[in-house]
Formats: C-alpha cells, sequence, structure tokens
C-alpha cells in the first residue's frame, strides 16, 4: 500500500516535472569536449548499491586527484529517478549516477546525460564489454555511450534437482518440454514455477529471449511494439500455463512467493544470475537441492538467453569533470579489483568478457551442491541477443502491463489482451510527452 | 415507588444496549488498529527463515533482542543514526514549530491590527496545501541556494505548521480572558512576559496538542527527505528504511532488517502518546465547548 502511495506520489511529481521542462537546458553541451580537466577534482556519484562504499574507498585511496563522494537512497524506481529528473531541472545532479538499462533511454530523451563516447579512454575500452550489454548504452549507435555498463542478468533454469529426479522428470530444455514437465509437476502436487503476475521484467526477459522487440528508434521517432509475433507467442504460451492451473501466482518479492520456493512448493524459476542469491536467502530450507540448467529454447537445438535486470553507471550532462568522471566509472566496471568488490558486496554479474570468467565466478556454491553455477551463467552471457531495445517511458508501460497482467492471472482477459491495453497507453505516453511515436 | 418502578429497567436496558453496541465498535476498531502492530511485533520476534515459514500471528522462537542485535550492527548502526536524526528532525521542528505557532496563534487572537483576518484566512489556506505538493518547489528553492542535501533542508521547512496556528487561535480565544491580561498589563507586566508567565500556561493543553500533530507530521513527511537528501547519514528513519525496503530484491535479507527496524521506528511516537494523551484530551475538550 505504501509502495503503491509513493509511486502515485513519484508519478504525479513526475507529471508536474514534465510540465515546465524544456526551455531551462540553456547551455548547449557541445558534445565530444571530453577533455581531462587539470588539478584536483571532486565527484559525486549517487547509487544505491549497498556497500557501495567500500568500493570507491580502494578508488579514492588510489586516487587523491579524483576523489568520489558516494551519495544513496532508495533504489531507481523508488524514488532515485525522479531525484535524477527534479535535480536536472534545478541544474544540481551528481557527476554519475546509477542507470538500470530499461531507465537509459527515459533520461537520453530528456537529454540529461552525457555522451561519454567522445572520450577517448571509453573509445579505446569499448571492446571489452559484452557486445550486447555496450548496446544497451549506445542503442545500437556506434557513435554514443550514454553511460558504462556495470552489471548484467543473463537468465538461466533454477530447478529442484531432487524433485525432479524423484518423480523421473527430465530436466526441460525446451518450452515445450517445460510446458510437458509442468503437467507432471502438477501431477506430483507442485507448481513448475511462480508467474511473476506484477513484475514485467521477467516477462520482458522472455520475450527479450524469444526475439519481441518491444520498442526502436530510427533516430527521429520511436516504434512501440508490445503485439509482435514473438511476444505474442511468450504471453499465449504463458497463458496456456496459467489457463492450466500449472504454475502459481503469488505476488513476486514477498514473504508468500518466497515460501512458496522455502516450502517446496515451486520446482523451477527461471531467472536472472542475481536470483541464486533470492533463493538461497528465500528458500533456506531448500539448500543443496537447486541446481542451474540453460534456459529453456523455443525451438530444440537453438541457444539462445534473455536478460532480466542490469544497469549502467552515467555521467550526467551537467558534470563539470566528465572525463574524470568517465575515467571513474571505466575503473568501477572495468577492472578486476572493483569487480570482485561489487560482486562481493552486492553480488553484480560483470558486464565485461573477462569479467564473468573471474576465478571467484569458478567457484562451486555449496546451496547449488557445489555445482559451478556461475559458468552456466558465463555461457547465457554470450547467448543473450543485441538489439533489445528499452522505451524512454518504461515506468508507465511497466505499471499498465503489470495491472493488465494482475487482471490476466485472476481470470479478466488474457495476458495478450494486457499487453495491447499496454501497447495503446504506451503510444498515447510517449505523445503526451512530446517524444516522437509512430502510430 | 411503584410509579418509578416500571421505568427503571427500561432506562438500564436502554444504556446497557449502546454500552454494549459502543464496546463492540471499540472492540472492532482496537482489532483493526492493532492487527498490524502486533503482526509487526510478532514478525520482528522471529529468525529470517522462521518468518516465512510459519503463522504470521503467532510466535516462533523468540529472537527479537539477537534481530535488534543484528539491526544495531548492520552497517556500522547506520540505522540508530537514522534514529536519531529522525528524533532531531522531528522533536526540534515540533517544539521551535509548536512556539511559533502559540505565538503566531496568540497574536490573532488577542491583537487587534488591520490585516488580522486576511493573515488568518492565509495562513488558513495553507492548511489545504499537502505538504507533498510543496516538496518539489522547496527542493527548486533549496537548490537555488545550494543548500539541498543538509540538514537545514529538511529542517527548515518543517518549522511551520499552519493546522498549529489554527488551534492556537481557537484556544487561546477560547481559554485566555482578556480581563486576565488586562490585569496583568496594569500590573506592570509587559506583552512578551504576560505570554510566556500567564497565556502559555493557560494555553498548556492546547500547546501539547499542536506539538503532538505537528510531531506526528514530521515524523511521517517522508517525500521532503526523499527529494532533498543524498547522503545516507542524513536521512531521518522513515527514508532509511525505505530504501532499504527498496533493495529487498537485491539483497533479501534486509526484509528482516526492515521489519524490527520498523517497529523500533514506531516506539518514539508510542511513548510520545503514552506520555501526552492525558494533555491533549484535555485540550480537545477545552476546544469543544467554546
Amino acid at each position: 500500500m505504501r509502495k503503491r502511495l509513493s509511486v502515485l506520489l513519484i508519478s504525479a511529481l513526475a507529471l508536474s516535472a514534465c510540465g515546465s521542462g524544456g526551455d531551462d537546458t540553456g547551455d548547449t553541451t557541445s558534445a565530444a569536449s571530453c577533455a581531462p580537466s587539470s588539478g584536483p577534482v571532486n565527484l559525486t556519484y549517487t547509487t544505491w548499491i549497498p556497500g557501495i562504499e567500500n568500493v570507491v574507498k580502494v578508488w579514492n585511496d588510489k586516487n587523491p586527484n579524483i576523489q568520489v563522494k558516494v551519495q544513496t537512497g532508495p533504489n531507481g524506481n523508488g524514488g532515485t529517478y525522479q531525484n535524477f529528473f527534479n535535480q536536472l531541472k534545478a541544474g544540481n545532479t551528481p557527476d554519475l549516477g546509477h542507470i538500470e538499462y530499461d531507465a537509459l533511454p527515459s533520461f537520453r530523451v530528456q537529454d540529461g546525460l552525457f555522451d561519454v563516447a567522445g572520450c577517448d579512454i571509453v573509445a579505446k575500452a569499448k571492446d571489452q564489454f559484452i557486445p550486447w550489454t555496450w548496446n544497451q548504452v549506445s542503442f545500437g549507435d556506434e557513435k554514443s555511450a550514454w553511460g558504462i555498463p556495470q552489471d548484467s542478468g543473463p537468465m538461466a533454469l533454477f530447478y529442484r534437482a531432487d524433485l525432479f529426479e524423484k518423480n523421473n522428470i527430465a530436466i526441460p530444455k525446451t518450452w515445450d518440454e517445460y510446458a510437458a514437465a509442468a503437467e507432471k509437476v502438477k501431477a506430483a502436487g507442485g507448481y513448475i514455477t511462480n508467474f511473476s503476475q506484477s513484475d514485467i521484467n521477467q516477462f520482458a526477459g522472455f520475450t527479450w529471449q524469444a526475439g519481441g522487440r518491444w520498442f526502436a528508434n530510427d533516430g527521429q521517432q520511436w516504434t512501440v511494439n508490445l503485439t509482435d509475433d514473438k511476444t505474442k507467442k511468450v504471453a499465449d504460451y504463458w497463458q496456456g500455463l496459467l489457463d492450466k492451473k500449472l504454475v502459481s501466482t503469488v505476488p513476486p518479492w514477498t514473504t508468500e512467493w518466497d515460501n512458496a520456493y522455502n516450502s517446496s512448493s515451486a520446482w523451477t524459476w527461471v531467472s536472472a544470475v542475481w536470483g541464486a542469491n533470492s533463493i538461497m536467502s528465500g528458500a533456506p530450507k531448500t539448500a543443496g537441492k537447486w541446481r542451474v540448467a540453460p534456459m529453456p529454447q523455443w525451438s530444440a537445438g537453438e541457444d539462445i538467453a534473455g536478460n532480466w535486470g542490469g544497469s549502467a553507471t552515467a555521467v550526467f550532462k551537467n558534470s563539470k569533470h566528465p572525463y574524470e568522471a568517465a575515467q571513474f566509472a571505466l575503473w568501477l566496471n572495468t577492472s578486476e579489483e572493483a569487480l570482485a568488490l561489487l560482486n562481493k558486496e552486492a553480488q553484480l554479474y560483470p558486464a565485461t568478457t573477462a569479467g564473468t570468467k573471474y576465478s571467484y565466478l569458478g567457484n562451486p556454491v555449496e546451496f547449488y551442491g557445489d555445482q559451478k553455477i556461475y559458468e552456466v551463467f558465463a555461457e547465457a552471457a554470450t547467448k543473450v541477443t543485441p538489439d533489445f531495445t528499452w522505451g524512454p517511458t518504461m515506468t508507465s508501460t511497466y505499471a499498465n502491463a503489470s495491472d493488465g497482467f494482475k487482471a490476466a492471472v485472476s481470470g479478466q482477459g488474457t495476458l495478450t489482451d494486457a499487453l495491447a491495453a499496454t501497447q495503446k497507453s504506451t503510444v498515447e505516453t510517449l505523445k503526451s510527452q512530446a517524444i516522437p511515436v509512430k502510430e | 415507588m411503584s410509579v418509578l418502578a416500571p421505568e427503571k429497567p427500561k432506562k438500564i436496558q436502554e444504556s446497557l444496549l449502546s454500552r454494549t453496541g459502543a464496546m463492540l465498535i471499540m472492540a472492532v476498531c482496537t482489532v483493526y488498529f492493532l492487527t498490524p502492530i502486533w503482526w509487526l511485533f510478532v514478525g520482528a520476534s522471529k529468525s529470517s527463515d522462521q518468518f516465512t515459514s510459519t503463522n504470521p500471528l503467532w510466535f516462533a522462537d523468540f529472537n527479537l533482542f539477537a534481530n535488534i542485535g543484528d539491526l544495531f550492527a548492520y552497517r556500522d548502526g547506520v540505522f540508530l543514526r537514522w534514529m536519531l536524526n529522525s528524533v532531531l528532525y522531528t522533536g526540534g521542528a515540533a517544539l521551535i514549530g509548536t512556539l511559533l505557532a502559540a505565538m503566531c496563534g496568540y497574536a490573532l487572537a488577542k491583537y487587534r491590527f488591520h490585516g488580522r483576518e486576511l493573515i488568518f484566512n492565509v495562513v488558513l489556506s495553507g492548511v489545504l496545501v499537502p505538504a507533498t505538493a510543496l516538496a518539489l518547489p522547496l527542493f527548486l528553492l533549496f537548490s537555488k541556494v545550494d543548500a539541498t542535501n543538509t540538514f537545514w533542508s529538511v529542517f527548515l521547512p518543517s518549522l511551520v505548521n499552519p493546522f498549529g496556528v489554527y488551534l492556537a487561535r481557537i484556544y487561546a480565544t477560547a481559554s485566555v480572558p482578556d480581563d486576565l491580561l488586562e490585569a496583568a498589563r496594569i500590573d506592570g507586566s509587559g506583552e512578551i512576559r504576560t505570554f510566556f508567565k500567564v497565556s502559555t500556561r493557560l494555553m498548556t493543553p492546547a500547546l501539547i496538542t499542536i506539538f503532538l500533530f505537528h510531531f506526528v507530521a514530521v515524523w511521517n513527511n517522508f517525500l521532503l527527505p526523499l527529494i532533498m537528501l543524498g547522503d545516507e547519514r542524513l536521512f531521518p528513519v522513515t527514508l532509511g528504511l525505505y530504501s532499504w525496503n527498496t533493495q529487498v530484491n537485491q539483497i533479501p535479507e534486509l526484509r528482516g532488517l526492515v521489519i524490527i527496524g520498523a517497529l523500533l521506528s514506531i516506539t518514539p511516537l508510542v511513548v510520545a502518546f503514552l506520555f501526552l494523551q492525558r494533555f491533549w484530551r484535555n485540550g480537545l475538550g477545552a476546544g469543544a465547548v467554546k
């Protein structure tokens, strides 16, 4: 309830913030003016990564001339993004900000970001990143970069090895096999998984894998396509499981949800790399019984993964020291010492090719029966298709889709209906914010 | 005797009925309001794995003190700092705010001057403007003077409370007799001295009411610190717990800390009410009669 209320308040503010924007972007940033500053530099960096102070301290100790000060707050959609927008209006953003991939386009559309592609150090470092993560900050444009990729959420299948074995069910390699397994799991008294009715990101990850592309931007205008064939295929698939009551539908990220896994009622979860930690702390009674396998495929023999989550370190337009900011962001997201610390403090999974192969990610994990689960995710990270683009109004798109999904789960309408309605409302939102959109 | 006899049982029956009804309504309300707090208390006393797997409304192993210890130890006791911040923001603002409201309301009630009603009406219309709507303009104002992300950016806007002025005026009119002020003047007491030595004594119940209202309003004003503050060490406890709560997906062990933190964060409010409610009731009564 409180969360809901704050979302309302924040969206009310967002409206008022948009109404009067536009004119006060006085200084037109001449792109690519990314030169080192002389003398000592102080940077501010706003993020909600837990334990970030310990990572930044390593940098500050080594770089007495570029000191970074951490500011924090709730997660992005919990208020920090709205704060960034307010600060853009007031002209006092931090130098660097933590922005998830799906929110990056909205800051781009509001002209809030500095294009770090003009910094020579960034151009040199580009090849270190897994291509699809780089695409998340360049939006497919070779010549720009609206941040440095920080982490990624390649998806895989978490499953209860003990229950599958006991009931003689094969580990599904395709979505068809997954649906067949769901019947058997139901017969054995469980649910194959819990369908995330209110967190649309999981569904987005499924769509990403299936090849659905919700948004595109040709440099002139946006295209919204929440109802393409691939997305429909995914929606129909899950609608089928819902209709047959083969999946449970408790709200995600609640204690009920934890309990569904803890009490062995839900047997699998197709989730991102960070999900490993969610299961570990949400379902302690199932220690040692989980394993990880690649995500089920739409056609046998394919090998494609989806992505759920991930974020970038962006440099704001108002920063007086974009070069040093980019320098810090690169260190934070490419150096082994920083990535190792980020992984230790906050379980961030790197966005660089080398990062996924670091030794600490090769260790067996006790909770998963000593399986080296991160090898599965390292493999998945290279199998994510590169051209998925987020839209500039994801907050409202998510909210609308989530309302529709919740209705569909309780029997009113279908997931496809919900997506069609979201398509319509998203186009309207874009238009109401004067963002060019193709009808 | 024989005349009165038939009336007596009827009278008792009536009051019994209304009393039972009243008790019933109160009992329902009590259950309704106390269940969440009970849930919170029970939840706070459980270890994290029992939290999801046992009856949410009854105890499992009693881990309350271990949980409190974990909370206080987490990130070098940042929670305690948040509590201290909250007490400073809230207690300080409520004290000064009550004084300001008392002086303003008293002046509006007891002195005649041009524009008095106009000022009162302007203040009164301020009651209608929700604090939420003011947060963003305040942020932009404080940005102009480079004072966002400071203690003052939350403290200063919390000092004023139009509703307090309104209450103070009503109470001052009702409980401070003009004759008494006249007598004080004749005895040679200055206006300021009269206000502090005589009038505030008479207005005490009202001032406590104002203090409580103000205390709760500032304690619950969540949006202002959310918008103003980026430095974790300045957060009030509401914002701190909210930040943790938004990170539960990422670090699930925070859920337990949020719950125990929420329980501890309501204790100052409960204490304030238990100590001051006696005065508050008197104050409400005094206002109602006039």
